[in-house]
């Protein structure tokens, strides 16, 4: 399985890197969405500040959409999803792989946007244990979860649009929870975002256990 | 005589509709066989019911020993099919499509290398994105992940279709050498005659069904292409 899951991230990384979509499409999107909010709020430099985390993590949540799309998008074209189906990896290797994937990607755009939220909304980092440990449980529960809805939809015609309206609900609890860790770690209260980061990695490993699981037979079904 | 394939009363839906509507067949080890019939006969079908992507609803379904009515995964890493599409990934490169395509299959990465040789995938283009390809080139490319795969059971479908004259001598060398190290190969073909010259059976399909076949007769004799 873990062989599996290193041969399609690898793929995952290869095409990416080839095709340069995150970077020149993704990322750029990213960094305007954050833009066009500081432009927005920019009147009141204090909302800006305090609203700061739950900017950024809809924005990672925005542009993570797209990096999952893409995801799935690699495979419908030339009938690759047959290929591999055919490949004979293991479907539990194949979501880890695809996860792996998109978290890898996402770990890229938020340290971007990270760098984005200081400029552009004058927040300064505290407590950074607890940023990274929300960061990286938001990160593995977005990827998972996004995966397993992402193969859910792949085999429909309306996949694009309908991927997410299957994905914004069921990510919200997960969003809210790291705006509040982040918000907790920001105004130097971190005893309040412990909590919210406990329920996200109950929220990661719920969409990552139910992934290595179902992954497979969705394949099947797409 | 062992049997690659041997399908009784099979039956596989697409949707509602029985594409394969109680086929009989059988493939024994070795055999080249051409499935001949027309549009909507249900030889595509066939193919990927055989590689284990279409279920199959009722009847009887061996491949290569795997009753594919219980497990139709099990049998995949086993099987090379060559499809209408080319099963590709456009942003990668031939090298990086072959190597992925090798390693998922247990192959080494060398025998990427060596079916790149094999298919006249040489130098530059192994560097090159399939996107970029020629549809001739992709239909090589394509034919390369099969025998970089070194499968036991070859299913083509419609496999010289694209390929120039020598891409397809190729192809029929290729076939031929594969049979002769023991593999099965099932192609479905509308180039009769160029089918048949490789084939040492051929059936045909109608309505979803096996109507008839052939006596097995040996293929002609051709250099075939090693692959080492």
């Amino acid at each position: 399985m873990w062989r599996d899951a290193a041969l399609v991230a690898g793929k995952d990384l290869r095409v990416e890197a080839r095709s340069r979509v995150a970077i020149n499409q993704v990322v750029p999107f990213a960094l305007l969405v954050l833009v066009v909010f500081a432009f927005a709020l920019d009147s009141d430099r204090d909302t800006l500040t305090r609203v700061g985390p739950g900017l950024f993590w809809v924005t990672v949540l925005f542009s993570g959409l797209l990096a999952i799309q893409r995801s799935f998008v690699i495979e419908a074209s030339d009938d690759a999803r047959d290929a591999l189906r055919l490949s004979g990896l293991d479907g539990a290797g194949i979501f880890l792989g695809k996860a792996l994937a998109v978290a890898v990607q996402l770990v890229a755009l938020e340290a971007v946007l990270t760098v984005g939220v200081v400029v552009l909304y004058n927040v300064r980092l505290h407590d950074p244990l607890l940023l990274v440990l929300t960061a990286l449980a938001t990160t593995v529960g977005l990827a998972a979860a996004g995966t397993v809805y992402g193969i859910i939809a792949a085999g429909l015609r309306v996949r694009d649009t309908l991927l997410p309206l299957l994905v914004l609900p069921v990510l919200a609890p997960a969003l809210l929870a790291s705006a509040r860790a982040c918000e907790a770690a920001l105004t130097g209260a971190p005893g309040d975002g412990w909590p919210w980061v406990r329920l996200l990695f109950v929220f990661a490993t719920i969409y990552v256990t139910f992934g290595v699981v179902a992954f497979g037979p969705l394949l099947e079904e797409a | 005589m062992t049997l690659a394939v041997r399908l009784r009363s099979a039956v596989s839906l697409l949707g509602r509709f029985p594409a394969l509507a109680g086929v009989d067949l059988d493939v024994a080890e070795g055999e080249v066989v051409l499935v001949q019939g027309a549009n909507g006969a249900g030889k595509t079908t066939l193919l990927r019911a055989c590689a284990g992507l279409a279920a199959f609803a009722s009847g009887e379904a061996e491949v290569l020993g795997h009753d594919l009515r219980r497990d139709r995964k099990a049998v995949r890493r086993r099987i090379g099919l060559l499809g209408h599409a080319t099963f590709l990934y456009d942003d990668l490169t031939v090298a990086d499509n072959l190597r992925f395509a090798a390693r998922a299959a247990g192959a080494s990465a060398a025998s990427a290398d060596e079916a790149m040789t094999a298919l006249g995938l040489d130098g530059r283009l192994r560097e090159v994105a399939v996107a970029k390809l020629s549809a001739g080139q992709r239909r090589r490319a394509a034919v390369a992940v099969i025998v970089a795969r070194r499968p036991d059971l070859w299913l083509l479908d419609e496999p010289h279709a694209g390929l120039d004259a020598a891409g397809r001598d190729l192809l029929d060398a290729l076939v031929r050498g594969a049979a002769t190290r023991g593999a099965t190969v099932v192609l479905a073909s509308h180039e009769l005659d160029r089918a048949a010259a490789i084939a040492s059976r051929t059936v045909t399909m109608a309505g979803g069904q096996v109507i008839g076949g052939l006596l097995a007769r040996p293929a002609p004799t051709m250099e075939p292409v090693h692959v080492a």
